[in-house]
């Protein structure tokens, strides 16, 4: 199978590959880029762990050729932390158990990211609609709405005291 | 708010302590089984039977073979050959290998395995094998096998579908039924094959060392490492050329992870056959397909009660769905309770009339609350169908039949020993919560405008810390007063713990966490025994048999960390300090007895400025070894393997203490179904626990919570379904229904604290907790609602179509 050329910026730098026009996205992010912070749970877009900012908007990258992003700009749950600092939405996650096993979280992270960049202020059934694409099975979800929703208040009095 | 890893503090323990694995896991540094890297590590696809019953006649894979970057075909044959049927925990003589020979009894039943460079060529390569199927007849209910004489056989060898059949008496029944005013039966109770399905599936990579002939293998394996021994049987090795690793991160277990080993057992024989490291991430179809569920169950329940409510005894008659193959650790979805069958009531005589049973269905083993849902869900239907029949309120029926709060420790009729409660506190605490009387008087209001609304109550002793003696009691007295039998008994599991020269701690357990927060819970524990800060405490989780001191009842199962692993660990830990004392008395001039130790310090009781830093103690025991108080070895370590001694093999009569610690849950629930649609809301749901000791609040909760909505979705939306051909309907999540966020109901949790006696923190486990509780209250609180129309509830899940039926049936009659 023949191979294709794949530029793209990941976490803000450019990387350079081949894949041949079958690979997803998400095995090229973990096999060829060799950042396996991004986890897949299913292969056919039911559970939400594989999901990426592709140009800002989240994707299932198990969904997604590697092909189609060549070209994009790629951000996972790796360029959440800046310089070793937990960003508020992680510190959220931290301090209300929003997380047990970790395995779904790389994924529940980017699209409460997604929410918050879109919608400062949510409400509890807003946040539920916003992570209702993903599956986690250990904390019955409850903790996880409960950070989002922390780390909401939280960019909010940064945004404040800014 | 969680307390930050810096502070000291006299006690960490009992406090919600923000979790020291969050970090990697939350910034994408968490190490899972494929996040493993292994030099020229090549892939395997598994071809998967499409029939739930056939003859394999051949199979021709030369063009899978012939493809390009395959290096190898695995067959049934070759399975076989490098390997014997896996050993069994009954005598039905049956042989299960990690890949189909010869027949296939499931769908989704390992046919063939190819491994070649990467996973898209395997898969490829699977796509052009020939399997030439004979198809068979299939059966797929349990009760049809057992008692239908023209249900097919799946195994001719054993001559029946029966793996294992028990009647279990204990007490006198006849005696209850004649004494008995009115005899209460539930009718036929089905309860549904459902999984926990962790996010991460089953993956295993496997090395063969031909040198040594011998195996390495990793897995996101979490016990019980009786499963070590087992496979070394069916590969033929013994027990130190099979090498066992597990990374620090699992993606989920839930149980279900018990059962990846006759993967490992493929995967090890595919790294022997091309003589590559060989690596299979399983993925969401064959997770849903063939990985492992718990079994569905069908019982007959009877009780015998008095007039005023009193139950005198109890009859069921069980089938359990155990699959194409009883695969080891079952029967013990039959045994696993066998101390608490009982449940929380006082009744003292009690038949089981049980079978394990074989059908064309994919295989089943441990799934978070094993055994436990199954049961519960037919004893309190039971209870309620007293209740109604009397024409008693379901709580003041139990209520009245608890297990009195001085009564412990008690011994059951059937040999659990109950170590610490408080039933009717937690009973009156949830109805309390839930304010039982004003859901009443809505209930009342609601069914006048002509709404369906349900309130259930249901109860549960919640075992934690197997004794592997239980799995026995599937042997008759006779078979296990055989000559050259080994009894089996214990629930121990080790604890490792140093102080390094530096003054940190280093702690290992082996209870292979996925997810449940050990390294928190163990650095608390510890931090407060040698009294450091918990940032002090390291705890290394990821396991390996050839470096550890393991116990073959190790690993995260039965929830029992927080009974026998905190106790290893703690144990452990109160050794080492003794040793700090030992030494440290001499440089204070005092005796050991007198000393404490706080804020990494060693100080004089009393004279708390008369002090010597940890960090001193170990530079000595480190540094200066040969200079250490006579009789005292160098360093500061010590490893503790902790066992109960109330863990002793079954009696004459079948009695046996299953568990080690039994906690304690109570719920109450409020559903409203809507009549046009059959859909369940969930209104009120209030649990309160008795986990005896907390050791992190926080966690607890998360368990919790995380139960409850397994136990809810097995109850109400999850079914591994499948039509009459044996064909499998779920296997895509758009099709097996995993709760949102969206369906997660808001839940109300309680506790009562009754400190286990026999554990030494006092604390129990609580991983498990309300799915075995779940979807008895789900069950009780829609019958409940259905009462009315005079619509039984005897199976789940009651999805929305189900209900629906029901409804549109009992309209046909002319009741609704």
């Amino acid at each position: 199978m023949s191979m294709h050329s794949i530029s793209l910026t990941i976490n803000g730098k450019k990387f350079e590959g081949q894949a041949e026009a079958r690979k997803l996205l998400s095995d090229f992010i973990r096999e060829d880029i060799g950042l396996t912070g991004t986890h897949v749970g299913c292969e056919h877009g039911m559970c939400g762990a594989c999901t990426v900012f592709i140009d800002g908007v989240g994707v299932r990258s198990c969904l997604t050729f590697a092909v189609q992003a060549d070209g994009t700009s790629i951000e996972t749950v790796e360029s959440l932390a800046k310089d070793g600092k937990l960003s508020p939405l992680q510190e959220a996650f931290w301090e209300n158990h929003g997380l047990q096993c970790g395995f779904c979280t790389p994924g529940m992270l980017i699209c409460a990211e997604e929410l918050l960049r879109e919608n400062k202020n949510p409400t509890e059934q807003e946040v539920r609609l916003a992570i209702s694409g993903n599956l986690c099975r250990c904390t019955g979800y409850h903790h996880i709405v409960l950070s989002i929703l922390a780390a909401a208040k939280k960019l909010q009095g940064a945004a404040q005291a800014a | 708010m969680a307390a930050t890893t810096t502070e000291t503090a006299q006690r960490w323990v009992g406090r919600s302590v923000k979790r020291v694995e969050d970090p990697r896991l939350l910034t994408g540094r968490g190490t899972y089984v494929d996040d493993l890297h292994l030099a020229n590590l090549h892939q395997a696809a598994i071809l998967r039977s499409p029939h739930a019953h056939a003859r394999i006649r051949g199979i021709d894979a030369s063009k899978a073979e012939a493809l390009p970057g395959v290096v190898g075909v695995v067959r049934g044959k070759q399975v076989a050959e490098l390997s014997e049927a896996f050993p069994l925990g009954v005598a039905a003589p049956v042989r299960y290998y990690s890949c189909a020979v010869g027949k296939v009894l499931f769908v989704g039943e390992p046919v063939a395995v190819v491994v070649a460079k990467d996973r898209y060529t395997a898969e490829d390569a699977c796509d052009l094998i020939e399997v030439d199927y004979e198809p068979l007849p299939c059966v797929l209910d349990p009760e049809k096998a057992v008692e239908d004489p023209t249900a097919p056989i799946l195994h001719e060898n054993v001559g029946s579908n029966v793996a294992n059949h028990r009647v279990l008496h204990y007490g006198d029944t006849d005696k209850a039924w004649a004494e008995a005013d009115l005899i209460v039966k539930t009718g036929r109770l089905v309860f549904p094959k459902y999984g926990s399905t962790p996010v991460e599936g089953y993956a295993a990579a496997a090395q063969w060392d031909p040198l040594n002939q011998a195996y390495t293998i990793w897995s996101n394996f979490h016990g019980p490492f009786i499963m070590h021994p087992v496979m070394c049987r069916a590969l033929g090795v013994t027990e130190d050329r099979l090498r066992f690793i597990v990374p620090p991160d699992i993606g989920g277990g839930f149980g279900i992870k018990s059962s990846v080993y006759p993967y490992m057992t493929l995967m090890a024989i595919c790294a022997r056959v091309t003589g590559l490291p060989v690596k299979w991430i399983e993925d969401r179809r064959e997770h849903l397909v063939a990985s492992s569920s718990g079994t569905d169950r069908v019982s007959y329940l009877e009780a015998a009660v008095k007039k005023d409510g009193t139950i005198l005894g109890v009859r069921m008659k069980i089938y359990d769905n155990c699959g194409g193959y009883i695969r080891t650790p079952e029967p013990a979805c039959l045994y696993r309770a066998t101390g608490n069958y009982s449940g929380a009531y006082l009744f003292q005589n009690l038949k089981m009339d049980q079978y394990a049973v074989m059908t064309n269905k994919s295989l089943t083993g441990p799934n978070r609350g094993y055994g436990c849902q199954q049961l519960y869900f037919g004893l309190e239907r039971l209870v309620d169908q007293v209740a109604y029949d009397l024409g008693m309120d379901v709580a003041e029926v139990r209520l009245k039949n608890l297990i009195p709060a001085g009564a412990f420790p008690y011994t059951t009729p059937s040999g659990g020993i109950y170590d610490s409660g408080d039933y009717s506190k937690s009973v009156r605490l949830a109805l309390d919560m839930a304010k039982y009387d004003e859901l009443r008087k809505r209930q009342t209001a609601a069914r006048a405008s002509g709404k369906l609304y349900g309130i259930g109550v249901a109860t549960a002793v919640d075992p934690s810390v197997t004794n592997m003696a239980y799995i026995t009691v599937a042997w008759t007295p006779e078979e296990r007063a055989r000559k050259g039998y080994l009894p089996k008994a214990g629930s121990s599991e080790t604890g490792s713990v140093r102080i390094d020269p530096s003054g940190k701690a280093f702690c290992m357990v082996n209870t292979t966490p996925e997810g449940q927060g050990h390294e928190t819970a163990v650095s608390q524990i510890v931090a407060d025994e040698l009294g450091m800060a918990i940032g002090d405490v390291h705890v290394i989780t990821e396991f390996d048999t050839f470096t550890r001191t393991w116990s073959i009842t190790s690993g995260s199962y039965s929830s029992r960390f927080a009974s026998v692993g905190a106790s290893a660990v703690a144990t452990a830990a109160r050794r080492v300090k003794e040793k700090v004392l030992k030494i440290a008395a001499p440089m204070l001039e005092v005796n050991p007895q007198d000393l404490d130790v706080r804020d990494s310090k060693v100080f004089v009781k009393g004279s708390p400025e008369r002090s010597v830093p940890i960090r001193r103690i170990a530079g000595q025991a480190h540094w200066s070894a040969t200079l250490l108080p006579e009789g005292l070895e160098p360093g500061l370590q010590a490893t503790c393997m902790f066992n109960f001694p109330n863990a002793k093999p079954p009696d004459e009569k079948d009695r046996v203490d299953s568990s080690q610690t039994y906690g304690f849950i109570a719920e109450v629930m409020g559903v409203e179904i809507d009549p046009a649609t059959g859909e369940v809301r969930i209104d009120k749901y209030v649990t309160v626990h008795d986990v005896g000791t907390l050791i992190n609040p926080m966690i607890v909760e998360g368990q919790v919570m995380g139960g409850a909505l397994h136990g809810v979705a097995g109850a109400l939306y999850e079914e591994m379904a499948y039509d009459e051909s044996g064909q499998f309907l779920a296997a895509s999540f758009m099709d097996y229904l995993c709760p949102t966020a969206m369906e997660a109901p808001p839940i109300e949790i309680g506790h009562v604290v009754s400190p286990s006696p026999f554990t030494v923190l006092g604390s129990k486990g609580c991983g498990e907790s309300s799915t075995m509780t779940a979807p008895a209250v789900v069950a009780n609180a829609i019958a409940d609602a259905l009462r009315p129309l005079n619509i039984a509830v005897r199976e789940l899940p009651m999805t929305p179509n189900k209900v629906w039926k029901l409804l549109q049936e009992q309209k046909a009659k002319g009741v609704a």
